[in-house]
């Protein structure tokens, strides 16, 4: 039984920093029908960023805000120099563009950083706390209210604001957005930027847990998208249960069944929920017109 | 110019005096390994375009079949002890039925469901080749026994230019019978509207699967044939994420349906990091660059383009 929810906390702590790429992606795919191979690569930056700023002496929160801020940037000048210029181009166009980018960026930050693991200090003390046999690291309980916070925000500001509905109807229509008004170029922009943010965070908040190098977005891009289409893309409430979701599958996977193949459950997911059930759990079902 | 570029034995004819001719440029051995790699991926290429340009469909994952080309090479002929020969012929029959258990369901899918499907499907390739260490050697990878026919051992990459070129060559004349047949009609058909094919009588599917099988058994043949030329291999390097982008890059680069194109897709990916890697590091910002400029500057594609060029000129 201890092991049972041993399994549980660590599957919900991995779970959360996916549900924060799937979220990523989920805006950018709603705002521009882009699917985004680049969002790990923001998680990695976040971390690294943080990493060598407070290696340099910077204090560990202006060290956070400062990795955040240099993420957006990129995140905008992917939007800019590699999206934008791309308009019109095909999906598998735009897949590899974004794919090329990650690469990219993985390049940048083996030359800049280098290709060592790196960890953050604990906020609250590496001390685990006992919770019913199993143990559980207070960074875990950091990273589950920060994912919380963040997925709060994001839903209040596309519900509660005239920018979320400006983001809304653009996802519903670009034309018709541009129609009534709506800067569909800077709403796009916008968010890579609040993507690109997320991802900062995600990677700033599980860094000394997981630890970071500049090689973990791939993976991290790939389950993000998995968790994204097992809710169903388009959907920000699917991303965020399909994240915690795959976070739970993969760590009683591992733990049950076998560790070695522990990242191939993401992909079984995938290949499980398309030819299953397509839209995911939260999405809609799409007709195509001829 | 155009008409002569587009015309089959033309093609064929062409490339046959590109291969045999290079060698007279080339100062060092150095210099056939090269070309070799871009004869090997150009068939690869040639096959993958097929299901991309002509078939209209994706894969992501093509490196898996590179992957299982190499490996049953490599576990042949160390673990079995078979003819290098025979587990390549093997390898080839392993990816084609690989391919057709998988591709059914697969190809149901359309866009970013079908990219990531391959995807998934190539990770799990590189990942098990990774993790069945007993057999592949894991993540290191393994060596591959020098390949022998009639007593000669082939070793150098010279030889394996040669028999690298005349393998694209005849890759290249059946992709090119297979695009003048009722079946190229069809696929070509089933690129510009399935729905309209499949009015027309087209079995969509069984051709799409078809040409699905046929793509990965040019790749299966190409990863044997780098497994013999290298001597070494490992999953990263030949079945992994990078490859299969790489792979699709090559295509896209090239431009989509147009043999030559898949050629000079994979010349100018293998040998433009050669050139531009000064030092190793870079590796991975210079292909990240090269990857998104050229997607960005020339999405239809380096042939398409000068062809269209050429027409638009007059010539």
């Amino acid at each position: 039984m201890p092991e049972l929810l041993q399994f549980a906390f660590s599957g919900l702590t991995v779970g959360a920093v996916y549900a924060l790429v799937a979220l990523g992606f989920t805006l950018i795919y709603n705002a521009s029908d882009v699917v985004n191979f680049a969002q790990g690569e923001f998680v990695m930056l976040g971390g690294m960023v943080t990493v060598f700023l407070h290696l340099a002496g910077v204090p560990l929160p202006i060290a956070a805000a400062l990795a955040i801020f240099a993420t957006v940037l990129v995140g905008l000048a992917l939007y800019a120099f590699a999206i934008d210029p791309a308009r019109g181009s095909s999906a598998v166009t735009v897949i590899i563009i974004t794919i090329g980018a990650s690469i990219f960026l993985r390049g940048v930050a083996q030359v800049i950083f280098d290709k060592r693991f790196h960890a953050l200090p604990h906020w609250f003390g590496s001390e685990p706390i006992r919770f019913g046999g199993a143990a559980i690291l207070p960074q875990s309980l950091v990273v589950l209210a920060g994912a919380a916070i963040i997925v709060a925000l994001i839903f209040v500001i596309i519900d509660r604001t005239i920018l979320g509905r400006a983001i809304l109807a653009t996802a519903a229509n670009r034309l018709a957005a541009r129609l009534v008004g709506i800067p569909v170029r800077k709403i796009v922009a916008l968010s890579f930027a609040l993507s690109a943010a997320i991802g900062a965070v995600a990677g700033i908040l599980v860094t000394p847990i997981t630890l970071t190098s500049y090689d973990v977005g791939t993976l991290l891009a790939l389950k993000g998208f998995a968790a994204a289409m097992l809710g169903g893309m388009g959907s920000a409430v699917g991303a965020v249960v399909g994240g915690i979701l795959l976070g739970l599958a993969e760590s009683f996977g591992a733990g049950l069944i076998s560790s070695k193949y522990k990242d191939a459950i993401a992909f079984l997911i995938i290949l499980a929920t398309l030819f299953l059930r397509p839209q995911g759990l939260f999405g809609k079902k799409s007709v195509e017109r001829v | 110019m155009a008409r002569l570029a587009s015309s089959r034995w033309s093609i064929v004819l062409g490339l046959a005096i590109v291969i045999a001719a290079l060698p007279f440029l080339f100062p060092s051995n150095y210099y056939f390994r090269v070309a070799a790699i871009v004869n090997i991926f150009a068939l690869a290429v040639v096959g993958l375009n097929l299901l991309m340009g002509y078939a209209g469909q994706v894969s992501l994952g093509h490196a898996g079949f590179m992957g299982i080309g190499a490996y049953s090479v490599a576990i042949g002929s160390a673990h079995f002890k078979l003819h290098g020969l025979l587990a390549m012929l093997i390898g080839a029959a392993l990816a084609g039925l690989v391919a057709f258990l998988v591709g059914r369901p697969i190809l149901r899918l359309k866009g970013h469901y079908l990219a990531v499907a391959t995807l998934g499907f190539g990770l799990l390739i590189s990942m098990a080749l990774a993790n069945e260490a007993a057999w592949t050697g894991g993540p290191d990878g393994m060596g591959v026994p020098r390949l022998e026919i009639l007593g000669y051992r082939l070793r150098g990459p010279d030889t394996w230019y040669y028999i690298s070129g005349g393998a694209l060559l005849i890759g290249v004349i059946l992709a090119l019978n297979l695009i003048e047949s009722p079946t190229g009609r069809a696929m070509r058909a089933i690129h510009d509207s399935e729905i309209a094919s499949r009015v027309a009588g087209i079995d969509v599917a069984a051709y799409k699967l078809r040409i699905f099988v046929l793509s990965a058994i040019y790749a299966s043949v190409a990863g044997s044939l780098m497994a013999f030329l290298n001597g070494h291999i490992t999953p990263d390097g030949t079945a992994g994420f990078l490859r299969s982008v790489e792979l699709v890059t090559m295509v896209v680069l090239g431009g989509m349906g147009s043999v030559v194109g898949a050629i000079v897709g994979a010349a100018v990916l293998v040998i433009l990091p050669q050139a531009l890697t000064i030092f190793h590091d870079y590796e991975h910002l210079m292909l990240g660059l090269i990857i998104m400029v050229s997607m960005i500057l020339l999405p239809r594609g380096i042939v398409p383009s000068l062809l269209a060029r050429l027409r638009g000129g007059g010539a």
